[in-house]
């Protein structure tokens, strides 16, 4: 019996090495210590009241944002443990198979479960209150989106220490992550945790397109919307026609592997190339999904600070749209040297070029709108002018890449590893770092340590140069990415020592980082108003943190940075229409069906990765019944009254 | 003044990673030694031309215009706040980019036609063949006109064309010899040529550029240029000392394992098209195959033994499944 | 953008004030939100157009590769899809009967609709099942080649989107007979046949290229 318990425990629970043994006992402790935390301050049932069943935008945005940060955290220690792996030659720091399992995590976890929750976080917290709206189109579906993301990413972390880390890459490519391939279940565990939280991002996508398009306030017609709200759109438009791909294509892997389907295999007639074409299919427009929401900050900051409007209103609206639909025509030049043939690769490396020229319009637009500005550099434009000729250089190298011809030389290189991390962290990064600043003080009342947050802003900066400027070098020295060891004779360790400098420069950003959000905590000062910036949107027209319902009367939109002009007439003295008088407030209810469906998925996909199907199918059997159970409840919604609307609103704004 | 410090940052590390490493010969894919390569360099440096246009000018008017517009007091510079379209500098900045990407996309299709992998290279010289096979985690070459093979190393006649026909016994990898030219997927299933040429003899680096498992890093391989003549010496040599390659020595290779450089003096003929047509038709030529793809590594440890059951599991189903099937 | 409209619509509309406050409010509120619900379904069906838009695609691209296993020609039989298809079609029609009746406010007439829709769907689901193991029988499995992984798959999650429309019915069924037709539940029928209608197009385009391209 106890034989058994053990074998089963060896199978069950990755084991043989110090640092996962490590971490797990790390992980053991700090579940403990969670639990006797909640259990000893009598936390439970708040935590379920106020944060599990909520389904408010703002705290469903927060919740997104920390567990992005973990995964931050996560994604960044594999980059790290890289690095150092790779800072000398023949190095045994690391084993292959270990190596192999660090780099296929860190894409997933930086791509799927820190930027795109990252962004998510960002567009539930700002885009109802930029709009004017009090909740977004669906808040349910929101909180089970969430919930979704949230199991989804925890089954695949779970990997890490039970069944074992998938090691394919990031995005798997067949045959390899076959079951003649990766004949372990960390390709399991990869799929159904891309799976179930895929399906929340799809989820998110409707939510907000509706959101957006149906909950503006009167007035804000869609050429007066904020630029950030423009670039939700586009990219939830991007994501409803993306992610379905990924979801089939995942889908069809798993039948691979668990019936022996023929889809991807090498024998049977599969068609492992039709999956490369299938996930780039999704995963290009994916990195347009990420970046897309980044310009939209910089657009607000970049106005905000410069004290000016944003230039080139229109341009901006029509050159992210264009990058969203030309994203769609580009997959292909993921694969030059899959030999499609000239005239294939002529056209990829054409539509690749073409999404170059809408984005350099929006950098001179920027450009133009802090021309004839007044320029402030608090930490979030900070971040913003940094992105500027960082995105400058990726986005050259990037064209550089989609000269198809020389991307037979760059491609699976360095030089491209260096391109894309510099899109992605001077982009997408850099961007969302930008907004959390500049929008932390409306999620939660207070400032960011302004000097703490120089010191992690310069580290990060500096740090990101020494780290990926010398890999574009590797590349044209021919070091090919996922190497996990070199020989001492090509002569690629200097740039990989100061790369790996560089790396750490970053993580010691990230600490800065954490110590600045500690201290601003421990020495709380809260905002004077809920303007704290001077800004432009309407988010800054209501208390920070912002009521339950956001906003006590929904206002009447007159014009573009409808703020700032309101802001104007009251200096001008012109007189103000009389305020409408209260109503009570429809909101909608908490649920903790989200958290329990999410739960069940969670089980379902556990199940079918182990193949038990006697934990799989009462997890199937639970979604079921969340289903059923949701639509059997008719009650889902109240009304906040008058004069509880009127207290809260004497409390926030004071006298007023 | 600190943003402009910023701005230049990257500009100064870039020219501190080039200078640093001396720009010499280990920027082996700027030191080409093949037509190929040279087109492609050329190509290079071509675009980042074209590119630098755009993107120098566009890094000084960002310093400037961060400087300039900076809040100060008693700043001279001019505040316009109102000030949100021009439609004449916004045709502009449509135009400069689509006139240098109409530019850069002109000379993309005329090379990518020239630069077709699979396309002749002109030479008096007729091209010598080498079929090429990326296994786990080696990769063999085989030259069909001179019967001989080897693992992990090539040699090649200076100035003579190489037909490379690559294709892959397993999981998807990529031919790369950065000096003589870009890359191309060696993949299961299929042979792709890929036509390169050294002009120079010398000793090359190349290696699978793209990830195929646990010990992708070590599918590095030599390519040594010589003259005609101790290239041919040297191919008598392989035939007259080296062992042959049987059909259990090439299934041998095909268990996943790394090789150091091996010379065979003949190989079974046809293995190549044996290996393009492996997976054709599986139903008739029986699943032989899968053991030795799945075979797995001696660490032992116990997620392995794990592993190990579950695949041998998964043959078991298929095999029921096919047996059902007939 | 005309009723660009939060949803607490009544907030600046003003004016009305007194005893049924609430009750208007809550009209004007459910008619949005269920206008929304609407347009978050049409959305969702774009995506499932994409779904089995990447489905369509592989089997197109796999249709050929057999791999010495049985052929769809050997196997499939015309015979029974027609009628299959003639299920399906007629169940779309009766989904809109029930709609019609929905309309006119007759509640037993719209579920005695919906009831004989579901019947035609869950005949249809049965006739599928029998033909997979028809299959089965006769040698080809999901596991056989490329061509039936994707066979299997398209056709498959059709029918899984059938079934989960059936389950959905039946429920539905359930909460119209204890409320009866309200705003909310008027757009559930509403989503639903729409649903319904989507699936009977998705059908008529694998009968189109999986059966009759594939057999003839």
């Amino acid at each position: 019996m106890l034989d058994k318990i053990k074998e089963f425990a060896s199978e069950f629970f990755v084991t043989g090495d110090p640092l996962i043994l490590g971490a797990q006992v790390s992980i053991a402790l700090s579940v403990v210590a969670i639990v006797f935390v909640l259990t000893f301050f009598k936390k439970w049932r708040w935590l379920w009241t106020e944060w599990l069943t909520s389904v408010d935008h703002k705290k469903i945005g927060i919740m997104y944002i920390i567990a992005s940060i973990l995964m931050l955290f996560r994604g960044g220690v594999d980059a790290l443990l890289m690095r150092l792996q790779l800072a000398a030659p023949q190095l045994e720091f690391l084993e292959a198979e270990h190596y192999n399992q660090i780099f296929t995590t860190h894409g997933v976890i930086m791509i799927l479960f820190m930027a795109m929750p990252l962004m998510f976080g960002l567009f539930n917290i700002v885009v109802p209150l930029m709009i004017g709206a009090r909740d977004v189109a669906f808040p349910f579906l929101n909180s089970l989106s969430f919930w979704m993301f949230f199991f989804g990413a925890m089954l695949f972390n779970v990997s890490f220490i039970i069944g074992g880390s998938p090691d394919a890459g990031w995005l798997a490519y067949p045959p390899l992550s076959e079951l003649s391939g990766s004949p372990g279940l960390g390709q399991d565990f990869y799929i159904w945790g891309i799976q179930i939280s895929g399906i929340g991002s799809l989820a998110t996508g409707i939510n907000f397109i509706v959101t957006i398009l149906k909950m503006r306030a009167p007035g804000m017609t869609l050429m007066k919307m904020p630029m950030f709200v423009w670039s939700v759109l586009s990219s939830c438009i991007t994501i409803i026609f993306a992610f379905p791909i990924l979801t089939v294509t995942l889908f069809l892997l798993f039948i691979d592997r668990y019936l022996g389907a023929h889809f991807f295999t090498l024998d049977g007639g599969g068609n492992p190339m039709m999956y490369i074409n299938l996930i780039w299919m999704w995963g290009h427009p994916e990195v347009y999904i990420v970046i897309l929401p980044a310009f939209g900050i910089f657009s607000e900051i970049v106005s905000a600070f410069s004290k000016k409007k944003l230039f080139g209103y229109k341009s901006m609206v029509f050159a992210l749209m264009s990058i969203s639909f030309f994203s769609f025509f580009t997959w292909a030049h993921h694969f030059f040297t899959m030999g499609s043939g000239a005239n294939v690769n002529a056209f990829f490396a054409l539509t690749t070029m073409l999404i170059a020229i809408p984005t350099g319009v929006k950098v001179f637009n920027w450009l133009f709108t802090m021309y004839r500005g007044r320029l402030s550099f608090p930490t979030p434009m900070m971040w913003t002018v940094a992105f500027i000729p960082c995105f400058v250089i990726g986005g050259m190298t990037g064209v550089l890449l989609s000269v198809a011809p020389a991307d037979f030389q760059f491609h699976n290189s360095y030089f491209l590893i260096a391109h894309f991390h510099q899109v992605l962290i001077g982009g997408v990064v850099f961007g969302y770092f930008a907004g959390l600043y500049y929008w932390w003080p409306k999620m939660f009342g207070f400032k960011l340590h302004e000097g703490l947050g120089k010191w992690a802003f310069w580290f990060w900066n500096i740090g990101f140069y020494v780290c990926f400027m010398p890999q574009y070098a590797l590349g044209l020295m021919g070091m090919t990415r996922r190497v996990n060891t070199y020989d001492f004779d090509m002569g690629w360790q200097p740039l990989n020592v100061v790369s790996t400098v560089g790396g750490f420069l970053m993580g010691i950003a990230f600490l800065f980082q954490i110590w600045q959000i500690a201290h601003s905590i421990k020495f709380f000062k809260k905002v004077d108003n809920g303007d704290n910036w001077d800004g432009r949107t309407l988010e800054w027209s209501i208390p920070s943190p912002a009521p339950l319902y956001n906003f006590a009367r929904i206002p009447q939109v007159q014009s573009q940075d409808d703020w700032w002009e309101t802001k104007q007439r009251r200096a001008a003295g012109e007189p103000e229409p009389a305020p409408a008088p209260l109503e009570p407030i429809h909101m909608p209810k908490n649920s903790g069906i989200p958290f329990i469906m999410s739960v069940c998925w969670f089980v379902l996909g556990f199940g079918l990765v182990w193949d038990w199907l006697w934990m799989a199918i009462p997890g199937f059997l639970g979604v079921v019944a969340c289903l059923l159970a949701r639509s059997f409840t008719y009650d889902t919604d109240y009304y906040i009254p008058v004069d509880e609307v009127e207290r809260t609103e004497a409390a926030l704004r004071g006298s007023k | 003044m600190r943003p402009f410090i910023r701005m230049l940052t990257p500009v100064l590390l870039l020219l501190m990673a080039v200078t640093l490493s001396g720009c010499g010969e280990q920027f082996i894919v700027l030191d080409p030694k093949g037509p190929i390569g040279e087109s492609q360099k050329d190509l290079i440096y071509l675009s980042t031309i074209l590119c630098a246009v755009i993107i120098v000018p566009v890094l000084i008017l960002t310093a400037i215009i961060v400087w300039r517009y900076r809040d100060k007091k008693g700043s001279t510079a001019k505040y316009r706040p109102n000030w949100e379209h021009s439609t004449k500098l916004e045709i502009i900045w449509w135009g400069i980019p689509i006139v240098i990407i109409i530019a850069l996309a002109t000379v993309t299709v005329k090379y990518t036609h020239a630069l077709e992998p699979s396309k002749p290279i002109a030479s008096e010289k007729e091209a010598i063949t080498i079929q090429v096979t990326s296994l786990d985690w080696k990769w063999l070459f085989k030259y069909p006109d001179e019967n001989i093979a080897t693992v992990n190393y090539v040699k090649i006649p200076e100035d003579v064309p190489v037909r490379f026909q690559l294709t892959s016994d397993t999981a998807m990898n990529s031919f790369w010899i950065p000096q003589l030219g870009g890359q191309l997927y060696s993949m299961s299933g299929m042979a792709m040529t890929l036509f390169l040429q050294a002009d120079e003899q010398g000793s090359y680096f190349g290696s699978g550029a793209n990830f195929n498992g646990k010990d992708f890093a070590q599918m590095t391989f030599t390519v040594d240029a010589t003259t005609e003549q101790d290239y041919n010496a040297w191919v008598q040599e392989v035939k007259n000392s080296a062992p042959a390659l049987t059909m259990e020595g090439f299934e041998k290779l095909t268990e996943p394992g790394t090789s150091d450089k091996q010379l065979f003096s003949s190989f079974p003929e046809g293995l190549f098209d044996k290996i393009v047509t492996q997976y054709v038709e599986e139903g008739s030529s029986g699943g032989h195959h899968h053991g030795a793809a799945e075979s797995e590594s001696d660490t032992g440890s116990a997620t392995d033994a794990k592993n190990e059951a579950e695949s041998d599991n998964a043959d078991a189903n298929q095999e029921h499944m096919n047996h059902e099937g007939h | 953008m005309a009723h660009a409209i939060s949803k607490t619509a009544g907030a600046h509309g003003g004016g009305d004030q007194g005893g049924h406050h609430d009750e208007h409010h809550g009209h004007h509120d459910h008619h949005d939100q269920e206008s929304m619900k609407m347009f978050g379904f049409w959305l969702f069906l774009i995506t499932d157009v994409i779904l089995f838009g990447t489905l369509f695609a592989t089997f197109v691209v796999l249709r050929f590769n057999t791999a010495a296993g049985p052929t769809p020609g050997e196997l499939i039989e015309l015979n029974g899809i027609i009628i299959s298809t003639f299920i399906l079609l007629t169940s779309s029609f009766t989904s809109g009967i029930a709609v019609l009746e929905m309309n006119r406010g007759n509640k037993r007439g719209l579920i005695l609709w919906l009831a004989i829709t579901a019947l035609l769907g869950a005949s249809f689901i049965g006739l599928e099942v029998t033909e997979f193991i028809h299959l089965v029988h006769e040698g080809a499995n999901i596991g056989t080649s490329a061509y039936w992984s994707a066979f299997f798959t398209l056709v498959g999650t059709h029918g899984l989107h059938v079934s989960v429309g059936l389950v959905w019915m039946v429920a539905l069924m359930l909460q119209l007979s204890r409320r009866g037709i309200t705003p909310v539940t008027k757009r559930k029928v509403s989503i639903i046949s729409l649903y319904w209608h989507f699936l009977d197009v998705v059908w008529i385009f694998v009968f189109t290229i999986v059966y009759l391209m594939g057999v003839m």
